[in-house]
């Protein structure tokens, strides 16, 4: 039912009856390691390159989340992916080896609510019987194509954000057991007129806010009516920004706001802002966030990545860097 | 408030608040090393002239840099020199090393997309602007004395 | 006399090493902005003749840094005119500094065939 101009209530209520996450072997060893599925022992995977391991790390996180929801393969109707490489061309190639239908979704770093929010309004409107959403990112792929070569020795800017290697993926069905997602905001392109690629936190964040303030005006709620908000990959600095910009605005982000960029690494390992990256949010949500839903620990959680829509195209060309940001209300107890 | 003067605000709110490198320590790395690596330069140099007293003063200083270049391109092939420049900035990218480090550097990564429209075409991507802004100035350096000349 | 040659040599590279440093920090420019503007201020110290005068004392302390092969660029084409005249502004600057691209080619060459990145 659509009330206000973003947010969708969803009446059927989808659930997502599985979830399954893949991580590197340096991700493995941050914040978050014992909450993944599967930790690889190191970043190629048994492949020749890292474009074909991160694909190989989608096959793995949609077969393992499939197979963790127990269903039969062939009652999946429907699979959304995406990543961050041009033309997504890890998500395409990945899912020539399934036989579902298949829809490649771009969001940047916030394809995970991407695809889950438009999985989750195909679901609800009964069209589709179970759908597969899921996102991937891989640091040494995402590195050549948005920076420098991998072996160049240059230093990172203190603001910059580490790319995640990891992939996320979630079944989304009416049938079944799980936590169930209630509504849905998309967010709208914001521009803040941020230039710095290496300050990809402070791009962000404008979008976050404005997707924000909607979802909590559209649904008359307020941050302490959440467990959990979550925003995907502003890393330390954006989450920072995030917290004065909303105050700005007169609501106040509590101890209920998280930020999966900044919560990614430990402090020792030292990845300056965080991580960032679509693995970045999709891990975190479908191991830690899934966990803590299932176990009824998290209530009502608000789900939102942030993207930032950069080519290295525009970016040399002046342009500066828009971003984007969909909110999802995942909720674990019947309301 | 309009939207370029909101996007100024924040910009302006934005660099306030992003985090600055540490300067002192990394220009403290950057000086010793950069100083170190133009010491062993001066050492081949030296060595080079002490077994072959023969050779120009000229070559010498380009036998120097070849082996410079050669050690660079190895340690970036090893994975070793992106560690080096990570510690020291600018007290590895702006000897000659740094240089070398960057044809190798994309030579190495995009192997994967073949010898020619991989290596070949990538392996300027960083230091393609060094040679063609070296030879443009040089030209223009050189028609300038010609003038002279005349 | 040997000590005093490496101190200089240490001091004046560090200190060029330094000045690139401190650009990155102060601007954000990438390594091969630094590269170009170092290679250029080699070019202009030659031409002005200043670099003879400093690689005098410094020795590789100025030419192992890229501003030595700016300086070799423009010491190559200034001699090329001098001997060749016109032909010598386009062919001395690449004559002078070949044996150094050329080594950064043909070993990037090997290496990249040999090697493969590694994740960090």
């Amino acid at each position: 039912m659509m009330k206000n101009n973003e947010t969708i209530y969803l009446k059927n209520r989808p659930k997502i009856i599985g979830s399954y996450s893949i991580v590197g072997p340096k991700e493995g060893k941050g914040n978050f390691g014992e909450y993944f599925d599967y930790v690889m022992k190191d970043d190629c995977f048994n492949e020749e390159t890292y474009e074909k391991a991160e694909r190989k790390m989608i096959e793995t996180a949609i077969v393992g989340a499939i197979d963790k929801s127990r269903i039969n393969p062939k009652d999946i109707n429907m699979l959304i992916a995406g990543d961050l490489l041009n033309q997504i061309i890890s998500s395409s190639y990945a899912a020539r080896v399934f036989d579902f239908p298949y829809l490649g979704v771009y969001g940047a770093c916030s394809t995970m609510a991407e695809s889950m929010a438009v999985g989750a309004v195909m679901v609800d409107g009964q069209y589709f019987k179970n759908v597969v959403c899921c996102t991937a990112s891989h640091f040494s792929t995402a590195e050549r194509q948005y920076r420098f070569p991998l072996e160049l020795g240059n230093q990172r800017p203190p603001a910059a954000q580490w790319t995640v290697t990891g992939a996320g993926s979630c079944v989304l069905s009416l049938s079944g057991e799980g936590p169930e997602i209630s509504m849905v905001t998309f967010g709208k392109v914001i521009d803040y007129d941020i230039k710095d690629v290496n300050n990809m936190g402070a791009a962000m964040a404008p979008a976050a806010m404005d997707t924000m303030l909607n979802h909590f005006k559209n649904t008359k709620t307020s941050p302490d009516d959440y467990d959990l908000i979550v925003t995907g990959d502003l890393g330390k600095l954006g989450s920072e920004i995030l917290i004065d910009l909303m105050e700005d605005k007169g609501i106040k982000l509590g101890i209920n706001y998280g930020d999966c960029g900044q919560m990614y690494f430990t402090r020792s390992q030292n990845m300056m802002c965080g991580g960032s990256g679509c693995g970045c949010s999709a891990t975190v949500f479908n191991s830690f966030i899934m966990k803590k839903l299932n176990e009824k620990k998290y209530k009502k959680v608000l789900f939102m990545p942030t993207g930032a829509l950069l080519s290295t195209t525009a970016t040399q060309q002046g342009d500066s860097i828009p971003g984007v940001c969909h909110a999802i209300v995942i909720e674990s107890v019947k309301s | 408030m309009n939207r370029e003067q909101r996007n100024l605000a924040y910009n302006k709110y934005v660099s306030a608040k992003i985090p600055k490198t540490k300067a002192w320590p990394s220009l403290f790395n950057s000086f010793w090393v950069g100083g170190l690596i133009c010491c062993i330069g001066q050492g081949i140099n030296d060595l080079i002239l002490l077994f072959f007293p023969s050779i120009s003063e000229q070559s010498a200083w380009a036998y120097t840099l070849v082996v410079l270049i050669f050690l660079a391109s190895f340690l970036t092939g090893l994975g070793v020199y992106d560690k080096i420049g990570k510690f020291a900035g600018g007290g590895s990218i702006v000897p000659i090393t740094g240089f070398s480090n960057s044809i190798s550097s994309p030579a190495v990564e995009f192997k994967n997309e073949g010898i020619i429209y991989g290596m070949c075409v990538k392996m300027f991507t960083i230091a393609g602007p060094v040679i063609v802004a070296g030879i443009v100035s040089s030209v223009i350096v050189g028609f300038i004395y010609w003038i002279f000349l005349i | 006399m040997m000590f005093l040659d490496y101190l200089w040599v240490f001091l004046v590279g560090g200190t060029i090493c330094m000045i690139g440093e401190i650009l990155i920090i102060a601007t954000n420019i990438t390594s091969a902005r630094i590269l170009v503007l170092f290679e250029l201020t080699g070019v202009f110290l030659e031409a002005i003749g200043v670099f003879s005068f400093v690689s005098d004392f410094a020795k590789a302390g100025i030419n192992v840094p890229i501003v030595g092969f700016g300086a070799s660029l423009a010491r190559g084409v200034i001699g090329a005119v001098k001997t060749n005249g016109l032909l010598g502004i386009f062919s001395g600057g690449l004559m002078a500094t070949a044996a150094g691209i050329s080594a950064a080619v043909f070993f990037a060459y090997i290496f990249g065939l040999i090697f493969k990145a590694k994740t960090k």
